[in-house]
């Protein structure tokens, strides 16, 4: 089973570089771009859990560590094999 | 006075605040091992700069979960003083002992220079030395010093005379709140700071306004800062 | 794994050419060996045998330096060069390049640049003190094509390689103090990025990375092996092309967490006792590292690669011995002691495990899963390396393009609009965009940063400082191998000069294009002669460096650039000096001639948009007595700033002097035409200012050494006016220009696409 957690930085905070980014990108001529907002996608292998287990528990990851909740917002997948 | 100076992997201003601290008379500064589980033989701690863990995940975040601050942090509430400079700001507030959050610079690089710094007030047990609205000369060194926090925060911050440091007149290196260089917790005796005290201690390094901080932390002229 | 070619399959197939081997190479590897080898050995052949690593076409010009001087501990040979500094302290200095690497990916590229050189510096046994750099672009601009896609690529190349740089420093702890950064269309596709790195050692802990001992262990500490830069060295040696981005997996990534970690577990395992010699495995990975460790000890060595930590699954032999992964060493430790070894590595949280034995036979032996995969005499792989001499003829452009005359345009209407269009150039610009991205005083030793003719770095404990400064402009030895060459070493001795050093040794880094063209072998022989005569005569010898051939994009060869580190002894933190006006009302004075000379300036390379004419010429005499003449003033305290005139002349030399409030008035009278006048590049001149009432002094002491010594102007706050001959050129207001001068690098590379070289960079 793997976790999926995908980390983006909250709606109302800032992030300059997707500003950046979005940029560079009209700047290369993709008119239609009207946002970017970067983040990082972190994978986690799990073991001898229950789905509904290993929800919980990676959330309390998140809550622990892998999220800091003052900037970040989280998106939990799981895909079992 | 006893002083640690907390030592993560990949912390590289360490020695740079052992000697810093350590150059004052009665001073006596040791290194503490991140492993260590037991602060209380100490009366002043220091979180240096540098990379602790890489800045892997996010500045601080891995620094903030060793056992080491599980000690801080019960010495802080036992009311010893703390000061986090650069990634020691990081780690507190990753770790909840200061508010806010320190994010990527505006300008998305690493800046290195040396601003000048506002003292915002002299009333702290760390800026007792400086007198309140004194410009200082601290040099910053950081990719991650973008001070953010909600309204609220940042209300309670200003409300309660929490902000001891702003990047001075018109400059805002890093985008930070408030030109926010540096915040106390509540009880005043937590300091977090981006600019670097430790590299301002003589005229040949470029400023000596940092030993001026040290001072204060360490109470070593108690007398001269109720004259000023 | 799939099956490897046989020893006769290599042959017939001609493998051996894509693993570097030429026909005649591998011939004469078959007779060494007896045999045909097999893959493993024929990469190890190949490697060994680059450009890279072997010095096979440098190597008969490169033993033309003088390396020997009282001071000398340890030439070239070792990973770094070591220099005496007095009272049991040295110096350890060294320059590599990461060109083809950073041309392709251009973060990591540097990024492992810089900490390859780090490790060099600290496998000595030295402390890691400074960094350095030099790096050279393709244009940044264009007024005709402004969106030119080469533009956009060189833009991103210098973000990358400038973020590349401060990700790895940065975070290893080490300032990166001093640099320099060039700008010319013929580095375009194909820059160059060297970095040098400056260490600290007390004489009784010097290390030599010798294999001794029969029996003692071979650990590996550090990063885990993985496939990547598997046959760099090699890579290092090619022509770019089109097949370079197909090659992308040779570029390293490195881990600057992990690079600190080893460090300090390194320098404690040094302090232990418990270690005899420590090796970077750089380029050309484990291979280099084991075989000259052995080589150098007169030892062999067994190595079990199935013991070599790896994060590939199934790597073979070959890929093994071959990978470039980052933060690994090498290290031959005592019998009996490796639990020693092991308690302090895990301190430092660093992986470390025996992988072999120094063996009596003077042979590299592999073993990989219960069998022999290679069995190599070191002597016939090391020594035995075929030297190459080329041919070396001049080409029919470079000896018509000298007989040019210099100056082709009229003197400009408007100097002063002139200059202020010329100080916005990236290649005059201020370089503070680059190194604010450079942390250049962690460790609190340094005196003196970037921004000045060479950075001043202070040793613990003692009254000494180190002056150093990297310096080549690649613009003259294009038109003039050989005065290109003495030119490098004297500017670079003379920003150590003026920063109040005593110039000890050097550290050079050749960059020429494909040596198998006559023209460029020339080129290589030419400034080889240019720097020996000028080291001969300024009496520094050469401790080390490195030499980067091949530099060339679709067969267009980069400039001629030999990059100059000089290292220097600053006796007395008092005798520490910068560049920067001191106070308002000191009077400026110029020593040294100014002539004619604008071949290769910047004022030519400005109007014309090319290079031709000579170079200013190099008179060595002059210049060793200018540089010990302004020494000596800045040990009698009779100078306030000292400042080397280069590109840009006279005036660029006044500008970058101003600092703060701190402009100038000058009043000169010359002889030459305004404009020539003013950015004449004639070497051995020096801008110093002094106070009053030591002017009298100091001109005395200069009439003494026969320097002419003018009086042109004085320290005054807030401006920046420059009359000749009793008219104005310049009349501005010192914010508004160094404003302008300033921010030009920033404006040019914030404009629009800073996003791509910003994302990859740590913070």
């Amino acid at each position: 089973m793997k976790g999926i957690i995908t980390v983006v930085l909250k709606q109302d905070i800032l992030d300059p570089q997707g500003r950046a980014v979005m940029n560079s990108l009209q700047g290369l001529g993709y008119d239609e771009v009207q946002g970017v907002r970067i983040g990082k996608s972190i994978e986690i292998e799990l073991n001898g859990i229950s789905p509904d287990e290993a929800d919980a528990r990676l959330r309390k990851m998140c809550e622990s560590i892998l999220v800091n909740p003052v900037i970040e917002d989280y998106h939990l997948e799981i895909i079992e094999d | 006075m006893r002083c640690a100076v907390i030592v993560f992997p990949g912390s590289n201003c360490d020695s740079d605040l052992y000697k810093a601290v350590n150059s004052f008379e009665g001073v006596d500064a040791e290194y503490v091992w991140y492993t260590t589980e037991n602060l209380d033989a100490f009366d002043l701690i220091l979180l240096p700069g540098g990379f602790a863990y890489g800045d892997y995940l996010r500045a601080g975040a891995l620094a903030a979960r060793t056992p080491v601050l599980k000690a801080l942090i019960r010495a802080a509430e036992r009311g010893v003083r703390v000061i986090g400079i650069c990634n020691g700001f990081q780690v507190l507030t990753e770790c909840g002992l200061l508010p806010g959050a320190l994010q990527r610079n505006s300008g998305l690089h690493f800046i290195c220079d040396t601003p000048l710094i506002e003292v915002v007030q002299d009333q702290s047990s760390f800026t007792s030395r400086y007198q309140q609205g004194e410009l200082i000369r601290l040099p910053i060194a950081h990719g991650e010093g973008n001070y953010i926090c909600d309204e609220l925060t940042l209300r309670h911050l200003q409300a309660e005379n929490r902000i001891v440091f702003r990047y001075a007149s018109g400059s805002n290196p890093n985008g930070s709140v408030d030109k926010i260089a540096g915040i106390l917790n509540s009880k005043g005796n937590v300091l977090g700071m981006m600019p670097h005290p430790e590299r301002a201690m003589a005229d040949w390094m470029g400023s000596s306004d940092g030993r001026r901080l040290f001072e204060s932390a360490l109470n070593l002229f108690p007398e001269t800062a109720d004259a000023a | 794994m799939p099956p490897e070619p046989t020893p006769e399959e290599i042959s017939t197939q001609q493998s051996y050419l894509s693993l570097g081997l030429s026909d005649s190479e591998y011939q004469l590897v078959c007779e060494l060996l007896g045999r045909k080898p097999n893959l493993t050995e024929t990469g190890i052949y190949g490697v060994m045998w680059s450009e890279h690593c072997s010095y096979k076409t440098s190597k008969m010009q490169l033993s033309r330096f003088p390396t020997e001087g009282p001071n000398v501990l340890q030439g070239p040979g070792e990973g770094a060069g070591v220099v005496d500094l007095g009272d049991g302290w040295a110096v350890v200095f060294k320059v590599e390049s990461h060109n083809h690497p950073s041309a392709i990916e251009p973060y990591q590229g540097a990024a492992t640049g810089v900490g390859g050189i780090l490790r060099d510096i600290y496998s000595m046994g030295a402390r890691p003190v400074a960094f350095l750099n030099s790096l050279r672009f393709g244009p940044l601009s264009d007024k005709k094509d402004p969106g030119s896609p080469n533009i956009k690529r060189n833009q991103y190349l210098f973000g990358g390689v400038v973020a590349g740089i401060a990700g790895y420093g940065n975070c290893i702890g080490v300032p990166t103090v001093a640099g320099e950064v060039g700008f010319d269309a013929c580095y375009s596709g194909n820059p160059l990025v060297n970095a040098m790195c400056v260490g600290v050692i007390r004489h009784e802990d010097l290390q030599h990375g010798r294999a001794e001992g029969i029996g003692n262990p071979v650990i590996y500490v550090g990063a885990a092996t993985g496939r990547d830069g598997i046959h760099g060295a090699t890579f290092a040696s090619e022509e770019l092309n089109e097949e370079s981005e197909a090659k992308r997996p040779s570029v390293q990534v490195g881990d600057p967490f992990m690079g600190k970690l080893v460090l300090e577990a390194c320098l404690e395992l040094f302090r232990s006792g418990a270690v005899i010699s420590v090796q970077d495995m750089g380029a050309a990975g484990l291979t280099c590292s084991s075989t000259e460790m052995a080589e150098k000890g007169g030892n062999g060595m067994e190595l079990d690669l199935d013991l070599v930590p790896q994060r590939a699954l199934e790597m073979s032999p070959y890929e093994i011995m071959l990978s470039e992964s980052q933060e690994r060493m090498l290290l031959v430790a005592k019998a009996g002691r490796e639990e020693e070894v092991f308690e302090i590595c895990r301190k430092w949280e660093v992986p470390a495990c025996t992988i072999g034995r120094v063996i009596p036979e003077t042979v590299l032996r592999l073993k990989h899963r219960g069998a022999l995969a290679a069995e190599l005499p070191l002597d016939r792989l090391l020594g035995s390396c075929p030297l190459y001499q080329r041919d070396a003829v001049p080409s029919e452009k470079q000896l018509s393009r000298q007989k040019k005359n210099a100056v082709t345009w009229d003197v400009p209407d408007d100097i002063g609009a002139l200059f202020k269009e010329m100080i916005v150039q990236p290649e005059l610009a201020s370089k503070r965009w680059v190194y604010r991205q450079y942390d250049s005083m962690v460790r609190t030793c340094t005196s003196v940063g970037p921004g000045s003719d060479a950075a001043v770095i202070r040793i613990e404990g003692t009254n000494k400082a180190l002056a150093m400064s990297i310096d080549g402009n690649s613009r003259y030895v294009e038109l003039d191998p050989q005065t290109g060459g003495r030119i490098a070493v004297a500017e670079a001795a003379r920003n150590v000069t003026c920063s109040g050093g005593q110039p000890l040794a050097l550290t050079n880094g050749l960059n020429f294009g494909n040596p198998e063209k006559p023209e460029i072998f020339w080129q290589l022989r030419e400034a080889v002669t240019g720097i020996c005569e000028a080291c001969q005569s300024l009496e520094l010898p050469v401790t080390g460096g490195n030499v980067s051939l091949y530099n060339e994009t679709e067969g267009e060869a980069v400039y001629p650039t030999p990059l100059i580190g000089v290292v220097g002894l600053v006796e007395h933190p008092e005798h520490e000096t910068t560049q920067h006006w001191k106070q308002a009302g000191d009077v400026i004075l110029l020593l040294g001639e100014t002539e004619e000379e604008l071949g290769a300036s910047a004022l030519q390379q400005f109007m014309t948009g090319s290079i031709f004419g000579m170079p200013p010429a190099l008179d060595l005499e002059k210049e060793k007595n200018l540089q010990e003449a302004v020494l000596e003033a800045i040990r009698q305290n009779l100078i306030a700033s000292a400042h080397d005139l280069s590109q840009g002349g006279l005036v660029m030399a006044l500008l970058t002097s101003c600092k703060g409030e701190l402009g100038v008035h000058v009043d000169w009278e010359s002889g030459i035409r305004d404009d020539l006048a003013l950015f004449s590049e004639s070497q051995s001149r020096i801008l110093l200012s002094t106070v009053p009432q030591n002017l009298l002094m100091l001109e005395k002491l200069m009439q003494s050494r026969k320097i002419p010594c003018e009086r042109v102007g004085v320290v005054m706050p807030g401006r920046f006016d420059i009359a000749l001959n009793g008219k104005f050129l310049i009349q501005e207001e010192l914010p508004e220009l160094q404003q302008l001068w300033e921010n030009a690098l920033e404006n040019i590379m914030n404009s629009e696409n800073q996003g791509f070289s910003g994302e990859k960079q740590a913070a």
